[in-house]
């Protein structure tokens, strides 16, 4: 469980987050949506300590994540952010061995080699494994980051736009991965998305930020309904169901 | 590597083994060729691990542009007593202690400050050298050509003022910043990656960043002090590595940069001392070199 209580962040006189407070679930998968600069990113960095607040404290399990020894943290909570070109000569075997840090700074055992290998089969990566990082489509990268994080293997993983600049069938792919993950190994998902569709097929939870401030929380069908998302985008929303499932229709 | 290590053993051969006299104090000179190739290789590595910027050095911070203005200023205040008023080894002490104090002045302004931004530490480093740059000029324009030789000859980086007891504190310092290092070594590959990447697999960022920050400024300013500016050679060298060894891991680059930074400074110090006769100075040959190349590795970026 991820306890956010009375967060508070600006920049110089611009006010981000103003005492945010939300308790996100443990073992779901919750999104934060909302237009931009409603402070989305901003709360997604704080929680995973990239960024620091102004106030107010983020609690992990009950314990305030500043308590954590880094290294321990990184066991327990990993963060995805967008934009991740890297030009180091670098496999996706290697990359994905970094996930291993927290545990073995550096020095694989066997047992890391092994959760390696299962991340990288995990995300069907084994044909490219040996491949250098900047000879991958963006698809195949995005895929090997999150190798790297299931080979961390946290009870958190925080994403910042997973599906940016991804096509549909690979921003499907990477959503189905992620809900294999919260489903198959009871991890705690939460990311920033913008496509609301993709939110609202995905997640348990969602968590619409709105003027700084934390405008709904609760259950994906419960968000996914005109009123609310009129609210939060200041626009019109038809919602259509099929399959038991929301599509919004927004164009 | 071993093809490395045999060039250096062949370029120790080469320059040894005339005389005895010549002998003890080329062997002097080697290793103070070693400590300033080891010191700058490692230094502008790391430091470009640390920034993720592979056109780099630690130069940029203003290290050298200190050292400049504190040799113009104590030449500009003392004439030609310069010699008598501050000995050899005091003004090295006083050198590194000046570049020290600044890099930690600005250090602690740009963490205090919260910004912890690595750009604007760079930012802030670049514009004070800059301007001390400036004013060391401005000075220089004031001395009288006496006293401006007497500045000149510390300007230029040059292995031929070698002193043995400054040495052995230079090495004595490297060796301590190695000892300090090699704790913080396995971090430097996850650095590589990006702080965001760092900070969740679990690096202490600002911490392990620090320590890093501080190792650099002690061996570039022990090095400069001992020798003088070389702006280039740290881009020089460190991309050379990246050439030849097409690798991340740092516990090959390191040492594989020590390697390349001895070799090409050993070899520049021979051509300047054989194939020139001591006509130019090993900062104006290395300079030339790396300007040419580093014009080289952005024109080769712009293709990509």
């Amino acid at each position: 469980m991820i306890e956010v209580k009375d967060i508070s962040r600006s920049y110089g006189e611009k006010i981000i987050l103003d005492e945010v407070s939300v308790t996100i679930p443990k073992g779901k998968v919750t999104s934060l949506i909302g237009s931009n600069g409603a402070g989305k990113s901003t709360l997604l960095s704080i929680i995973s300590r990239l960024l620091k607040q102004n106030g107010g404290t983020v609690l992990l399990d009950s314990r305030d994540i500043e308590a954590y020894k880094t290294r321990i943290l990184a066991q327990h909570l990993s963060i995805l952010k967008q934009a991740n070109h890297t030009d180091l000569k670098l496999t996706v075997r290697e990359l994905v061995s970094f996930g291993r840090f927290p545990y073995s700074q550096g020095r694989l055992t066997a047992a890391d080699e092994e959760q390696v290998d299962q991340a990288i089969c995990y995300l069907n990566l084994q044909e490219i494994a040996g491949q250098y990082m900047d000879e991958l489509s963006g698809g195949q990268k995005q895929r090997a980051f999150l190798a790297m994080v299931v080979a961390q293997d946290t009870d958190y993983i925080l994403l910042d736009e997973p599906l940016n600049n991804l096509d549909m069938k690979h921003a499907v792919q990477i959503m189905k991965t992620l809900r294999k993950l919260c489903d198959e190994r009871g991890k705690t998902i939460v990311m920033v998305i913008h496509d609301i569709n993709f939110a609202s097929q995905y997640s348990d939870f969602i968590v619409a930020l709105k003027d700084s401030r934390v405008a709904f929380f609760d259950t994906a069908d419960r968000v996914i309904v005109p009123e609310v998302l009129q609210k939060v985008f200041d626009m019109d929303f038809k919602i259509v169901e099929t399959d038991g499932k929301k599509i919004c229709n927004y164009y | 590597m071993l093809t490395l290590l045999l060039i250096v053993v062949f370029f120790l051969y080469d320059l040894t083994g005339n005389r005895e006299y010549v002998l003890e104090r080329r062997a002097y000179r080697i290793a103070a060729l070693l400590l300033v190739a080891w010191s700058i290789g490692y230094s502008s590595l790391v430091f470009q691990t640390l920034t993720g910027n592979r056109i780099l050095t630690p130069a940029i911070m203003g290290f050298e542009a200190v050292y400049l203005l504190f040799q113009t200023v104590i030449v500009f205040l003392y004439g030609d007593k310069t010699f008598q008023v501050l000995t050899e080894s005091r003004n090295f002490g006083w050198s590194v202690l000046m570049m020290l104090g600044f890099a930690m002045l600005i250090y602690l302004f740009v963490f205090r400050r919260e910004k912890n931004n690595m750009y604007f530490l760079l930012l802030t480093g670049l514009i004070l050298g800059t301007l001390f740059t400036t004013l060391s000029s401005f000075v220089q324009m004031l001395l009288d050509p006496n006293e401006f030789s007497l500045a000149e000859a510390r300007i230029f980086a040059s292995f031929n003022r070698m002193n043995t007891a400054l040495l052995r504190y230079a090495a004595g310092a490297g060796g301590l910043m190695l000892i300090l290092a090699v704790k913080y070594h396995k971090y430097l590959d996850v650095l590589a990656l990006g702080r965001e990447q760092a900070i969740s697999l679990g690096v202490n960022y600002k911490w392990v960043t620090g320590v890093f920050l501080f190792i650099v400024s002690v061996l570039v300013s022990v090095s400069t002090a001992l020798v003088g500016p070389i702006t280039f050679f740290g881009i020089l060298v460190t991309n050379l590595t990246y050439e030849l060894f097409k690798t991340h891991r740092h516990s090959v680059l390191l040492p594989a940069c020590g390697l390349v930074s001895s070799v090409t400074l050993i070899g520049g110090q021979f051509l300047v001392e054989h194939l020139f006769n001591m006509t130019t100075t090993i900062s104006i040959l290395i300079n030339f070199i790396g300007g040419v190349y580093f014009l080289y590795i952005l024109l080769k970026a712009k293709k990509l």
